[in-house]
């Protein structure tokens, strides 16, 4: 055998960065890196340009400025004195809330959903299969201004609850009023008022929050604890104490005692003048939007859960069913931890997507983000483009803290692999 | 293919760019290479903007753009009506999807400094007013304690509002709405006790009511509210032929120039104002950089500014709104159009 002499490698030509396949990757992204920065670069250009014509300079100062307008749905304490930035944070909150109830209850309508549509009940199936179809395949907008509309049009005026013979009458033993522009609620009321936490910029909470979100965790750390001294009696003697009361106790008299000592009290409301007066009134745009984003995401939910229920082998109901499993235990210790691990993350994209939809607010006139900051800020500073810019940036911050916090909580239900 | 996409889009991206740079000239040289006027109008407010059974639009605002338009481009229809909201309207001029903006808008400093844009003239001198059900008994705004209002989000009024109710020490409710028929629309259904907003608005959407009869506009007038026309900062010339067109409606109704004797006038008259009015001496239009007869034309279109109000919004019409402040200042009014000269 005689040596081959390793053929030299040819000197490079220019030619070769398209026909060489060593160099033809690298080529093609030099090329769209630099047809991106091209893109960005006369994007950003356009825009300062643009600005300069319409004579306009970008700044932010605005946000500092008086607002003047008022907003119906204050979680902060806002008046019309108040500044821009805080009617910002008011919208922000106002997003936050609608966002969160709509989570909630689209988890629990959705997985509900989800788990009937599988049921062996032929018309409950099929019931749940109309449900999904329906809110699944109609623009959410329509439902938003469809239940909306519902609202408006059919409940009475609160005038309607005045007089000795009203046409409407308060539900709920005389505590809850629906009108076509709120729903009244009774609010907590304290005879004994601890007063309240000063958080500094007008934000406060009210010290009787925040004793019984103590007396809460601490009932459910202690709820822990007990559970794991029972697992040692159970260890070391293989009888496992009965500790319902204990736990029932725990859970409930501190708070008990709580109530009697702030001297807790529902306080109803009561029509005066032209509106109900003295309880919470939940404006019938957030009652519309958080229906509609509740039932519209359901239904993507419901798939998603149907999805993860399907995917995990029917194998493992039958071996559950052979170890002498009830269906009930089968589902929550066998199906459901397998199922999470396919369910959680498309969660995340609809809690990601009902966050954003939640935008479509501005339909029912729900100060949310794009209300205020989107919307009358805009529209009264002119600052178009440092809003816009802004409330990207908020909402982009928000859907990668919810999208961080779910991978956290998807972290921890995933395939454990040792 | 995701490389075919992206260049794909660069193209597209490109090939607007080069169309909105296409843009720059003088507003009145893109008009007439257009051939149309580009109005922003309310989207819909009888009396003032609003199309009509076969889909023309009329109103006084209307009748503004259509005068413009033939000064401009001699054809009073040659006007492409964009109906703007509350909110869209001050974005859609200076973007320049609109060249002018008629569309009942409150000349404020701010709006004519920071949003940098022109209010030309006043066509309208309105203030804010309540209406509300006759059934509720109140006569007065401050006994609107404590009551829902219906207001326009992005308006003047909203600011007003809040304004008002605060200095009177009273507490409301805002219901936010976006357009006129949704704030008519939660008003009839009893979704708020008071609709909020200019006078001339509200006599207007009342007459649209099956039942105007029923429903009261209170006697406060909580601000001033001078509506006019609007261009961007920076083409003057531009302002000026807007401004000047309102003002040769004005200034026609005060010398006695109507549609109907304007072409006997042309020939006839003798009062050397009505005479470089309508350009038969001095070419006051070559220094607009339009013909001679551009008045003739937007006088032509929908009459001189009393024919104007009174075939729009005026006491023969259901709207019944009176002169009041927009009678001319011979009249005991507000208007006073400059010299022509």
């Amino acid at each position: 055998m005689t040596d081959v002499p390793a053929p030299a490698s040819p000197p490079f030509r220019p030619s070769m960065l398209i026909y060489d396949r060593r160099y033809r990757s690298l080529t093609f992204q030099v090329i769209v890196f630099i047809l991106v920065m091209a893109a960005a670069w006369w994007l950003v250009d356009n825009t300062i340009r643009n600005l300069a014509l319409m004579g306009k300079n970008f700044n932010f100062g605005f946000l500092f400025q008086r607002a003047g307008y008022d907003i119906p749905q204050t979680p902060i304490p806002y008046t019309s004195d108040d500044t821009h930035l805080r009617a910002t944070v008011v919208g922000l909150l106002n997003t936050l809330i609608v966002s969160i109830l709509g989570c909630i209850s689209a988890t629990i309508l959705g997985v509900i959903v989800g788990v009937a549509r599988l049921s062996k009940n032929w018309l409950f199936a099929r019931l749940m299969t109309v449900f999904v179809e329906i809110f699944r395949n109609m623009p959410l907008l329509l439902w938003i201004l469809i239940v909306y509309a519902i609202f408006t049009e059919i409940l009475p005026t609160p005038a309607a609850y005045r007089g000795e013979n009203p046409e409407w009458s308060m539900i709920f033993f005389d505590h809850v009023a629906l009108t076509n522009r709120y729903t009244a609620l009774p609010t907590l009321a304290m005879t004994n008022d601890p007063g309240s936490l000063d958080l500094g910029a007008r934000v406060t909470f009210n010290w009787a929050t925040i004793a019984f979100a103590t007396v809460l965790i601490g009932g459910l750390l202690a709820r822990r604890a007990i559970k794991a001294w029972a697992q040692r009696v159970q260890d070391r003697t293989g009888d496992r104490p009965t500790t319902w009361w204990i736990n029932l106790a725990i859970m409930t008299i501190p708070s008990l005692l709580l109530i009697w000592h702030f001297g807790l009290h529902l306080e109803r409301p009561a029509l005066t003048g032209f509106n109900f007066t003295g309880g919470l009134n939940v404006s019938n745009a957030l009652v519309a939007l958080w229906l509609a984003l509740t039932l519209y995401t359901a239904a993507f939910i419901a798939e998603i859960v149907r999805a993860g229920i399907l995917a995990v082998s029917r194998g493992q109901t039958e071996a559950a069913f052979a170890l002498g499993l009830r269906p009930n235990r089968t589902m929550n210790l066998v199906i459901l931890p397998q199922a999470l691990r396919v369910i959680v993350p498309p969660l995340i994209s609809q809690y990601l997507n009902l966050m954003k939809n939640s935008s479509l607010a501005i339909a029912v006139g729900y100060m949310d983000l794009r209300g205020t900051l989107g919307g009358t800020t805009l529209n009264q500073t002119g600052r178009e483009l440092e809003a816009i810019v802004l409330m990207m940036l908020i909402y982009l911050i928000l859907s990668l803290i919810i999208s961080a916090g779910m991978n956290v909580f998807n972290a921890s239900v995933k395939l454990k692999e040792r | 293919m995701t490389k075919t996409v992206f260049l794909g889009t660069v193209a597209a991206v490109a090939l607007t760019t080069g169309a909105a740079l296409a843009q720059e000239g003088s507003t009145l040289q893109q008009v007439q290479q257009r051939d149309e006027l580009n109005c922003g109008v309310n989207t819909g407010l009888v009396g003032f903007a609003a199309p009509d059974a076969s889909g023309n639009w009329t109103g006084f605002d209307i009748a503004l753009c259509r005068a413009v338009a033939a000064a401009v481009l001699g054809d009073p229809n040659k006007v492409r009506f964009v109906p703007t909201t509350g909110q869209t309207r001050f974005t859609a001029l200076s973007s320049g999807e609109v060249d002018v903006l008629a569309r009942n808008s409150t000349w404020t400093f701010s709006r004519d400094t920071d949003l940098a844009l022109d209010f030309v003239g006043v066509n309208y001198y309105d203030g804010q007013g309540f209406m509300v059900n006759r059934e509720l008994g109140v006569t007065s705004a401050k006994e609107l304690d404590g009551a829902t209002v219906c207001i326009q989000t992005g308006t003047t009024t909203e600011l007003n509002l809040a304004d008002y109710f605060r200095a009177n020490n009273l507490s409301y409710t805002p219901v936010n709405i976006d357009s006129n028929a949704e704030g008519e629309q939660q008003y009839m259904a009893g979704a708020c006790d008071a609709y909020t907003t200019d006078v001339s608005g509200l006599a207007a959407t009342r007459a649209a009511f099956a039942d105007p009869e029923n429903h009261i506009i209170l006697p406060e007038i909580i601000s001033k509210e001078p509506l006019g026309p609007a261009v961007r900062h920076g083409d003057n010339n531009w302002g000026d032929i807007v401004r000047w067109t309102l003002n040769a409606l004005v200034a026609a109704e005060e010398y006695g120039v109507t549609s109907r004797n304007l072409e006997e006038l042309v020939r006839s008259s003798t009062n050397p104002e009505v005479q470089r009015l309508l350009g038969t001496t001095d070419d006051l239009g070559a220094m607009l950089g339009l013909d001679a007869e551009w008045a003739r034309r937007a006088i032509l279109a929908g009459g001189n500014y009393g024919e104007i109000f009174a075939a729009n919004i005026g006491e023969q019409t259901p709207i019944g709104l009176a002169r009041g402040l927009n009678a001319q200042w011979t009249q005991g009014g507000l208007l006073y159009a400059p010299p022509f000269r």
